[in-house]
């Protein structure tokens, strides 16, 4: 398992490096001048000898093999520079924001599985009655729902209305469940989908009809036979949609005025904080590419015919 | 001798395997069976239709300012209501529906040109070329999509062409991995094989004979691609990033519904609806045609 693990680690490194070129290339493929679009935004008109300081203290006089090599060196101890706004590292910018976004991620995932793999459940065990049809419509809306429009319908109804929540920031899980369901709806409809799919499939196999007719109860039969195989194509799932919650969370945080690295990014891009833009895809990428290896390892939890080859 | 048995060979190859009114007949068939399907196309066709007669059915100019009827309430006067500036929110969602339809299909077009292209190549040669072209993609795929629109859009600017740019190249690669293994599973066929001992040039063998056999596949990938890129575009133009005011969009027009939410909430009910309904009928338009191209996908 070890080995495995270090196998599927070094396998990360070809993907990591070309991470870092298209991060690197960000900053180089900006049309016109970076200096001067420095200049710009400060409105100062600098002269020649300024623009070479600057140009010389930021290393864009040098070679680009050897700016690119600097970049990877620097960004492995985990200096990415400063946001050109603030001043303030990029590294230590991007962290801040971090567990807020995680928080946010984590409570849409737990969502996402408790009520999709629930209703999923529900509708294969109870297949073809109302709470299958229901269940499949609660499915169908969060496939096609944008979420930055069910962001604003849920503020709408249990913020203005209702008043049972605060319409923007405030603290506590009371501030985090519109945020999260919002975030995690799409990824609920997928995973109720899938879970009914597989677990419809495998309660037709012999095994489960010979453990019914041991005369085990069909709860015992559901979560120690049905449920455990039915895992993996749900793992890969969820596995996917960890990416894509993370890449939600650009949308619903700036619907919710919440803190976290997706408005972060958001605001970089507006303000043309090239830096920060290149610390927060950074940022997603490590943690995309970790969370598949952590999907991958785990597939051999659930399915002991897989062996680490 | 042996090269006029290679010149009919091309000729021969070089006429379509199956009758394409007869399969165009099936198709067809099969989709007016599928309910949902046929249902979703027609509304697309609505949508469609009422976008590029906008000028024509909207009841209103998209820009047409009436500081007298200033977050009107719908009735009858303006159906959708007005916003801020007394614009008719009806005539923008129907002009909106102009400029999200663009975004889709023109990011869609993108990304399935360089998508397939590449494909083809990384497929037909697999050694080196194939390689190298499939690690890309891995890590193109290592991003969250939307925020490799952000990355780009961060570069090319905004507005709706860095829009259209941006999230078509962050759809290349789920194009270029299903025509890649497409291609893989097409090579060794036994037609490709015949074409290539009669001497048939690599672009031919790709173009005439392996592209043709693809097509379903990409056909339904581009459907449901196009839905993913409305949502994409209207969600970068949320954000600001994207289509700028005074033009209409969905996207932008929910981001200033936000602002007057508690006063007018048609302001960002009805764009909402326009985006939910339009992927929603893509999507099942979608699954149809998957069911109808080719029964095995399903």
């Amino acid at each position: 398992m070890g080995a495995y693990i270090l196998r599927r680690l070094l396998a990360t490194l070809p993907i990591l490096l070309g991470v870092s070129v298209l991060v690197f290339g960000i900053l180089h493929a900006v049309p016109g001048d970076l200096v001067r679009l420095i200049a710009v935004r400060e409105s100062a008109a600098i002269t020649p000898e300024q623009e070479a300081r600057i140009r010389h203290q930021l290393g864009l006089d040098r070679p680009l093999a050897v700016q690119y090599a600097g970049f990877v060196g620097r960004a492995a101890v985990g200096d990415l520079g400063r946001s050109f706004y603030t001043n303030r590292p990029v590294t230590t910018s991007v962290l801040e924001q971090y567990p807020a976004t995680l928080e946010l991620a984590g409570a849409a995932l737990l969502f996402a599985v408790v009520v999709g793999g629930g209703l999923g459940l529900m509708a294969a065990v109870r297949h073809n009655t109302w709470i299958d049809n229901a269940a499949m419509i609660f499915s169908l809306g969060g496939l096609s729902i944008p979420i930055f429009w069910s962001g604003l319908l849920l503020i709408y109804l249990f913020a203005v209305r209702l008043r049972w929540v605060p319409i923007v920031g405030g603290l506590g899980w009371k501030a985090l469940v519109l945020p999260a369901v919002a975030l995690g709806y799409d990824a609920a409809a997928f995973i109720a989908r899938m879970v009914r799919s597989s677990v419809l499939e495998v309660l037709r196999r012999e095994y489960v009809l010979i453990a019914h007719a041991k005369g085990l109860s069909e709860r015992t039969v559901i979560f120690r036979h049905v449920l455990k195989a039915a895992m993996i194509p749900i793992i890969t799932l969820i596995g996917l949609h960890a990416g894509r919650l993370l890449g939600g969370t650009v949308v619903v945080e700036t619907v919710f005025a919440r803190q976290g690295i997706g408005r972060l990014a958001v605001d970089a891009v507006l303000y043309k904080d090239y830096f920060l833009v290149q610390g927060v895809v950074m940022l997603a990428a490590l943690t995309y590419v970790l969370l598949n290896l952590v999907i991958d390892v785990s597939y051999a939890w659930f399915d002991p015919r897989i062996h680490y080859q | 001798m042996s090269a006029g048995l290679a010149a009919s060979g091309k000729q021969a190859l070089s006429r379509p395997a199956h009758r394409s009114a007869g399969r165009l007949a099936i198709f067809i068939r099969r989709l007016r069976r599928n309910g949902a399907g046929l249902a979703g196309g027609i509304v697309v066709l609505l949508v469609f239709a009422a976008a590029l007669c906008a000028p024509a059915i909207s009841p209103y100019p998209p820009n047409a300012l009436d500081f007298a009827a200033y977050l009107s309430a719908p009735a009858f006067a303006h159906p959708f209501g007005t916003d801020e500036q007394g614009r008719d929110v009806l005539s923008r969602v129907i002009f909106g529906g102009q400029v999200s339809l663009r975004v889709g299909f023109i990011a869609v077009s993108i990304a399935m040109a360089a998508g397939v292209a590449l494909g083809l190549i990384a497929g037909y040669y697999e050694g080196w070329t194939g390689t190298f072209i499939m690690r890309w993609m891995d890590v193109m795929l290592a991003f969250p999509s939307i925020l490799l629109a952000l990355a780009i859009v961060a570069v090319l600017g905004s507005g709706i062409t860095p829009l259209m740019v941006a999230v078509g190249i962050a759809s290349i690669p789920q194009f270029t991995r299903v025509a890649q293994s497409s291609v893989l599973s097409t090579k060794e066929a036994d037609y490709v094989q015949a074409a290539r001992v009669v001497g048939c040039a690599p672009v031919q063998i790709l173009i005439r004979h392996i592209l043709p056999n693809i097509f379903a596949p990409i056909t339904v990938l581009a459907t449901t691609g196009v839905a993913a890129a409305i949502i994409t575009g209207a969600a970068l133009s949320f954000l600001g990033l994207g289509a700028q005011p005074p033009t209409p969009e969905w996207g932008s027009m929910l981001s200033n519904g936000r602002v007057y939410m508690e006063k007018a909430p048609w302001m960002m009910v009805f764009p909402g609806l326009a985006i939910m309904v339009t992927v929603m009928s893509i999507n099942l338009f979608g699954d149809g045609l998957r069911d109808a191209l080719d029964p095995r996908l399903k």
